[in-house]
């Protein structure tokens, strides 16, 4: 108990009993063996007792074990046991060994799974993930089945924080098995839509290490990442800034190069730019507009730079690192400049972070275009005398990097001091450094080159070499009237010893022997005398002086030269040996002179290139900044270079996130044509439908998500409101106004959104329902098949666009039909309702607040809205007045509960019906209506529409109610198609299948049914079920498989069918909803439309 | 990300060792040992260490080196930032990061490193959240645990991660309502033999510790906002409130915390609160020695706590000296020369003088040795901030009564307190 893992103890647990010091790492051999052994039977016996405390004490000396990296493994068994330990913190412990040991005794540690599988349905959030962290970490590929299906359970869990944990998962399985990478990927792919802060920096993080090339899967959430990135927790922002960093570099261009752009483009995007700038200003609260560049910059480029720049400010250095980095690869050279500040912020924090940030800065500092956002900090390099050596070293190289003309004089004088350090590797770090500075300015050469002669005296002999080797470069630049220093130097000779030295004042000399005749035979003697005794670099340079002066000055140097190529002919090393046979053939060949002896001059004399006196850190730059591979300078496994700017901009709309935009359809409603103009409608379609495509686009684009519906609504309405008004008008003209006037609309939008409450007080007179309903009826229908096309986009095309063209034909056409046969409509005297329109549109603006939120399951748009209209009252029974009813499919400006009902009233008398309104309502239990506002007058062969909503309560039940007139009351009755009590709703395929698997039993119906062969494809059994229920398919992964989902109008009871395909056109339909009854009578009339010839 | 933490005091053993994927063996820490040999000082080992399959990231603090083993590509500073938070979290729970505080805990540094990690990547760093997670240890429950054998395990699971703010858990309750603020700023300086500034600047933070109950909305405005040049938030502060109108928002943590640092922009001279006089001399077999200290600039405040230390050259043996107040110390092995003054007198400027003994036979050195100086002075930022006022956002107002009905009502001890210290304060000599 006294040693091992005992130890921690002995100072932890009174009890433990060891007195001594702890024998940390220095554990006694002897004998050592069998105390092991008898400790741990000691430790198998506290687990298997039944006492918490017991157990807890031997976890703690067990994870002791662990700590110090002793084997305890032999302990598995008795250990894996106590997982179901309800005192947490021995389960806790039993964790962490789990995790360590569990690979290596796979079999046993399978014993533990099920704990984990109860643990993952626990209420308790951090139970499941700690659960599923402890299941994914154990490295055993058995399980790997059992990890997947939890790790998909929990990626839909509500917890943010388990589904952070299953983003961590990730990464694990894919290391246990890496076939499942496709799977995960499309699990990373959930959690990268994932709203939560807390989740999206780990998603991210499984995307990098999966699958970073899978550049499509960010897309979409490019922009969420943006904004979000200021709240995400720092560790997160450092791999998100990464991502975004090499992402921006694949799809943006860049920013310092494009300077050229037609003026023509230059103007479209600007609008847009601005446009966008603005609606992205709001979300940002009015952070400062970017200033206009000349050239043009994609607005979620901007948008990331602008993001990221409060980042800087991060207590977080990696988070800072991590903006510097990105703003150094992606932004305008210009606005680099930003990050300067906060780099040098950091030089005050730990020694490693400076030493990592001054590698970066250094880095920096070579490139000439960025050099200059550093120099204002200069005296923040200056090396104090507590930097470790590192830092130093990495401080000089900063400062010779950043010496300009200007600041050269305080550098020099810095570098003065730092000569006089007592650490001989700085000192010699400083006089190359002064060498570099003299070498780049030239105004200061001399006076560097008088500096270092100056040190040549100094005491110190490494200082002195150093200068040597520096004074020999800069003297190689410019040698011409050097000769006293070189003269000063081959004195030096004499006393030197470090050999780098003698060898640069030998070469000097050999090398400009011509300055210094006199003294360069004299010290060839010396050196001659004392051959022998050199280093083998002096060697090589005194053959190098004999060979040159031997060929310069061979009267006095002849002899010489031959002694000490005889002594180099015998050297120990055969380096030495060749040279010397080499040099020999060259300037004294033993037989008649050799070709090459003619050019020994040339050889030995030909003019050097003078050195480069570069900075170690220039080839730094083709790593990514920030990076491990910076850093160590070289390829670290997993890095992968930045990729250049493209050279001509991938699409930028694959970034657009296409949500169901209620509102959009307003903006298509206004370019819908008259009824007037029946004639021309499919003429007009295709115009305005392409309108509406890009305005579609345009306004997905800058779509904040911010608009409130309230608004959106008052926009529509206002835009019926301008077509009655233009009603007379062309129709170009007409589309045209209305959408300048959906423009300026969604400009005050923004300004209003402020204050959304004041809003629908100023004006509300009471609703008014004289508005021309025609027009929105057409509109509801464009609307539904510009959505389509929206779903289509969505899908990724599992619906074919011509499909889509085809359907609109047809329903137009229907429309047509209808239209001219039922209720040959007649715009109502325009003088009452202009004067009210105005105010209904405000009126509505404010009843139809309707807080759909982005939830997985949203109502979405209809696909399709029938034309068709039922009689409602007879022209004989309403003795000429004749009303039928619509199921418009649209959401119920009244209430949400109620399914909207469009009534149409016609006049077929010659004198006018007035004060038609609702009378007395004779309503199933629950059951509600709302009445439309009296009609006042209708004229004679007139025709009107009015809407009014039922709430049905979700049965099939008729409404009844009276209309009534001026004298007269009708009885009539509603009674609705089951298909119309409810409401599309878009939900992913996933979500579908979880739902459906909640919904089985007693609330599943299903039935078979063969489609004829020429109606079984896709895009009629889309069109047939859209048909017959408010439903919205769900896309789907799998071929033959057709699933709808919807929601009641009034319950929300959700609805799901399944439709099955199989070969021989037999098909199977599975209805999944609470109400039963309704499943029965679905699969029924399914059953009937899909059989239909 | 990370894949195993190794931790290795100074004798070079490894005491520690954590693994959040595979195990990795401990020689892989020969690569660092070996870097650490050719090294000078423990501090001279260059961070980042690369060999053949792994990469070593370390730190050394509390005179361990934590070394992280990396096997992919990450930034450096990703790891390091980490490493340096994982030790802040120990000082934060043991008092002391240091090996026997540690070792001492080694279950609660377990379980700290086993949440803070998960599969090499940052889980929940957040001291307050941890602390929710592993209750800290102090003396009244190691004794309790000891007796009831009850663990530092939290009893209720926290759900301080599933609220919006993340740093502050919920239903905190005080009942003495306080929140105090200390503005430390520190010159940072180098100045010559002539007693001129090379280089002046002015670092400072503000750090907190605030223990109000609920969730309290807290703004603090300054007098002088502008002189901040730089600034560094605690994640907690509303970045946009400052871009806009210079005041700090924020919901704070609970207990301590720093709410910012800022560094104060050069173009404001800095005002250098005490000068030193040194005059050292050396010649053959010894040498002279006589340092003056005074105030300078100090705008009528007292500058205590100064302390001298100078790292006298290797050929130093001895010093004899003696000082006019205080008390000073040679290291004869580290030829470190302490010299504790205390107060400044403006009166009578506290002195040491006497001689220096040199090893005999070796030539005096060259240079003579650079001083650093520390001192305090209190109730002085020497910047010249000053902090205008503190609200509560929800404190029981006339103004707006309504605001207040969703917080707690109590009217929280508020306090500042203004302290300047010398940073890497350094005189050439």
């Amino acid at each position: 108990m006294s040693n091992g893992g005992g130890s921690y103890n002995a100072q932890n647990d009174s009890r433990a009993g060891s007195t001594g010091e702890p024998d940390l790492g220095t554990e006694p051999t002897g004998g050592f063996f069998s105390a092991d052994y008898k400790k741990h039977d000691d430790l198998k016996q506290m687990l298997d007792s039944n006492k918490d405390n017991l157990k807890l004490e031997a976890m703690k000396r067990i994870v002791g074990m662990v700590a110090k990296g002793k084997d305890a493994s032999d302990l598995f068994a008795a250990v894996v046991k106590n997982v179901v330990s309800k005192n947490i913190e021995v389960k806790k412990l039993v964790y962490v060994y789990l995790v360590r040991y569990a690979e290596e005794q796979q079999d046993l540690a399978l014993l533990s799974i099920a704990t984990f599988q109860r643990a993952l349905k626990d209420p308790n959030q951090l139970i499941r993930a700690s659960a599923l962290r402890v299941l994914s970490s154990i490295r055993v590929p058995v399980i790997v089945p059992i990890m997947m299906l939890a790790l998909k359970d929990s990626v839909v869990d509500m917890s943010p924080y388990v589904r952070k944990t299953a983003a961590h998962a990730i990464p694990k399985l894919y290391s246990l098995d890496p076939e499942q990478k496709d799977q995960l990927i499309q699990v990373i792919e959930k959690l990268l839509a994932d709203k939560t802060t807390l989740v999206v920096g780990s998603a991210v993080m499984a995307f990098e290490e999966l699958c970073p090339d899978r550049v499509d899967l960010i897309h979409k959430n490019y922009r969420k990442l943006c904004n979000l990135l200021v709240d995400v927790e720092e560790w997160g922002q450092v791999v998100i800034i990464n991502m975004l960093t090499r992402y921006a570099r694949t799809q943006f261009l860049d920013p310092n190069q494009q300077d050229v752009i037609a003026d023509e483009d230059k103007n479209f995007y600007g609008d847009e730019d601005e446009k966008d700038s603005e609606e992205e200003e709001e979300d940002e609260e009015k952070e400062k507009t970017p200033p206009k560049k000349p050239y043009m910059m994609d607005p979620d480029h901007r948008l990331l730079l602008r993001n990221t720049k409060p980042l800087l400010q991060s207590r977080n250095a990696a988070v800072v690192m991590a903006v510097a980095q990105l703003y150094h690869h992606i932004a305008p050279k210009s606005e680099v400049g930003l990050v300067a500040k906060a780099l040098v912020r950091l030089l005050r924090s730990h020694r490693e972070i400076q030493h990592v940030v001054l590698s970066n800065v250094a880095t920096l500092t070579t490139i000439r275009k960025v050099r200059g956002m550093f120099e204002p900090y200069l005296k923040s390099f200056f090396v104090r005398p507590s930097d470790p050596i590192h830092v130093r070293t990495l401080k000089l190289e900063i400062l010779t990097n950043l010496a300009t003309e200007t600041s050269i004089s305080t550098i020099l004088r810095e570098f003065q001091t730092y000569v006089t350090s007592s650490d001989k590797d700085f000192v010699a770090a400083t006089i190359q450094a002064i060498g570099r500075c003299a070498s780049s300015i030239s105004e200061v050469t001399e006076t560097c080159l008088n500096g270092l002669v100056g040190l040549l005296s100094n005491r110190n002999e490494y200082v002195v070499a150093e200068s040597v080797v520096v004074i020999k470069k800069l003297l190689q630049m410019q040698p011409d009237s050097h000769s006293e220093i070189i003269q000063h130097m081959a004195k030096l000779a004499d006393t030197i010893t470090v050999p780098m030295a003698r060898a640069s004042i030998l070469w000097m000399v050999g090398e400009y022997s011509d300055r210094v005749p006199k003294i360069a035979p004299d010290l060839l003697r010396k050196m001659a005398k004392n051959f022998i005794n050199e280093e083998d670099i002096v060697k090589l340079q005194i053959l190098n002086l004999a060979a040159k002066l031997c060929i310069t000055n061979p009267k006095q140097t002849k002899l010489l030269c031959q002694y000490v190529l005889n002594l180099a002919k015998y050297d120990q090393n055969y380096d030495i040996r060749d040279r010397a046979r080499f040099i020999r053939q060259l300037v004294s060949p033993a037989g008649e002179k050799g070709a090459l002896g003619k050019h020994a001059k040339k050889i030995f004399l030909a003019s050097k290139p003078a050195p480069v006196l570069d900075s170690s850190f220039k080839d730094r730059d083709q790593w990514q900044l920030g990076s491990l591979s910076h850093m160590i300078n070289q390829q670290a496994s997993g890095y992968s270079p930045l990729p250049d700017f493209p050279a001509a901009a991938p699409d930028p709309t694959v970034r657009n996130v296409e949500v169901p935009m209620p509102w959009a359809e307003k903006t298509h409603k206004k370019k819908a044509g008259k009824p007037k103009k029946e004639a021309f409608y499919s003429d007009e379609e295709e115009e305005s439908e392409s309108e509406s495509d890009s305005e579609e686009s345009s306004s997905s684009s800058s779509e904040s998500g911010s608009e409130s519906e309230s608004e959106d609504d008052s926009k529509s309405e206002s835009g019926s409101d301008k077509d009655k008004k233009s009603d007379e008008e062309a129709e170009s003209s007409s589309s045209s106004s209305s959408e300048s006037e959906s423009s300026s609309e969604s400009e005050s939008d923004s300004e209003s959104e402020s204050e959304p409450d004041t809003k629908p007080q100023k004006k509300a007179p009471p609703p008014k329902t004289k508005s021309s309903t025609k027009p929105k009826k057409e509109a509801k229908q464009e609307v539904s098949l510009l959505d389509l096309d929206d779903k289509i986009k969505e899908n990724g095309d599992s619906i074919p666009s011509q499909a889509h063209d085809e359907k609109t034909d047809h329903t137009l056409l229907d429309t047509e039909v209808d239209v001219s046969s039922t209720s040959a409509p007649v715009p109502a005297p325009a003088s009452a309702l202009d004067v009210l329109s105005p105010s209904l549109a405000s009126d509505l603006q404010g009843l139809s607040i309707n807080d759909k939120t982005d939830t997985a399951i949203s109502v979405t748009t209809p696909m399709f809205v029938s034309t068709t209209s039922h009689e409602l009252l007879h022209r004989m029974t309403g003795e000429g007045l004749s009303a039928n009813y619509r199921f418009t499919r649209g959401t119920c400006i009244y209430s949400t509960s109620m399914v909207p009902v469009e009534l149409t009233f016609t006049n077929h008398t010659d004198s006018p019906v007035s004060n038609i309104r609702i009378g007395d309502k004779k309503l199933q239990a629950g059951m509600t209506l709302q009445e439309f506002p009296e009609i006042p007058s209708l004229p004679g062969g007139g025709s009107m529409s009015v809407s009014i909503g039922i709430d049905f309560k979700d049965t099939i039940q008729p409404a009844n109610f009276q209309i009534c007139t001026q004298d007269r009351k009708y009885n009539v009755s509603i009674k609705p198609p089951v298909g119309e009590l409810f409401q599309a709703v878009t939900m992913s395929e996933a979500d579908f299948t979880a739902q459906q698997s909640k919904l089985t039993g007693m609330n599943e119906n299903s039935g078979k049914v063969s489609i004829p062969s020429q109606h079984n494809n896709s895009k009629t059994i889309t069109a047939r079920m859209s048909e017959l229920a408010n439903v919205a398919p769900v896309s789907s992964s799998q071929d033959g498989i057709y699933r709808f989902a919807g929601k009641t109008v009034s319950g929300g009871t959700l609805l799901l069918i399944t439709v099955k395909v199989g070969e021989d056109n037999s098909a199977s339909i599975t209805v999944n909803c609470e109400l039963m009854a309704i499943c029965s009578m679905l699969v029924k009339e399914v059953k009937q439309k899909l059989s239909l010839a | 990300m990370i894949h195993s933490l190794f931790m290795i005091n100074s004798a070079g053993d490894i005491f520690m060792e954590k693994h959040w994927k595979s195990v990795i063996s401990r020689s892989v820490c020969d690569y660092f040992f070996e870097e650490q040999q050719k090294a000078n000082s423990p501090e001279d080992v260059n961070p980042v260490i690369s060999t053949p399959h792994h990469y070593l990231i370390h730190i050394y603090r509390e005179n361990i080196y934590f070394v992280a083993v990396c096997t992919t590509e990450v930034p450096p500073l990703f790891v390091i930032e980490f490493l340096h938070r994982v030790v802040d979290t120990f000082t934060d729970y043991f008092g002391d990061g240091g090996e026997s505080a540690i070792k001492d805990n080694y279950v609660i540094v377990y379980e700290l490193l086993e949440e803070m990690l998960d599969n090499g990547f940052p889980l929940a760093t957040e001291s307050n959240i941890l602390k929710e997670l592993i209750k800290p240890p102090n003396i009244l429950r190691t004794v309790v645990n000891t007796v009831t054998g009850s663990s530092n395990l939290a009893d209720t699971l926290p759900t301080g991660q599933l609220s919006n703010v993340p740093w502050r858990r919920a239903g905190v309750k005080y009942t003495n309502n306080e929140a105090y603020f200390d503005v430390i700023e520190e010159i940072d300086a180098i100045i010559d033999k002539q007693g001129s500034t090379v280089f002046a600047d002015i670092q400072g933070v503000i750090d907190c510790c605030v223990k109000l109950s609920g969730m309290p909305d807290l703004t603090l405005s300054f007098m002088n906002p502008r002189i901040l040049d730089d600034v560094s938030f605690h994640p907690c502060v509303r970045f946009k409130r400052w871009e806009a109108e210079r005041v700090l928002s924020f919901v704070p943590p609970d207990g301590n915390f720093r709410l910012i640092s800022y560094h104060v922009g050069s173009q404001n001279m800095v005002a250098i609160p005490v000068y030193v006089k040194p005059n050292i001399s050396f010649r053959e077999g010894g040498g002279r020695f006589d340092v003056t200290v005074g105030p300078k600039q100090t705008m009528g405040k007292m500058v205590e706590s100064v302390v001298i230390t100078c790292a006298m050259p290797k050929v130093v043996l001895n010093m004899n000296l003696t000082p006019t107040q205080g008390t000073y110390t040679f290291d004869p092995v580290a030829k470190v020369l302490t010299w504790d003054v205390g107060k400044i007198n403006p009166q009578k400027l506290p002195n040491l003088r006497g001689n220096i003994s040199l090893q005999s036979g070796s030539p005096p050195p060259e240079s003579n040795p650079a001083i650093s100086v520390q001192f305090k002075i209190q109730q002085m930022a020497v910047s010249g901030l000053k902090v205008n006022r503190l609200d509560m956002y929800g404190e029981v107002s006339k103004s707006s009564p309504k605001k207040s009905f969703t917080f707690e009502k109590y009217k929280p001890f508020k306090g500042v307190k203004y302290l300047t210290k010398a940073g890497n304060f350094q005189v050439r000599t």
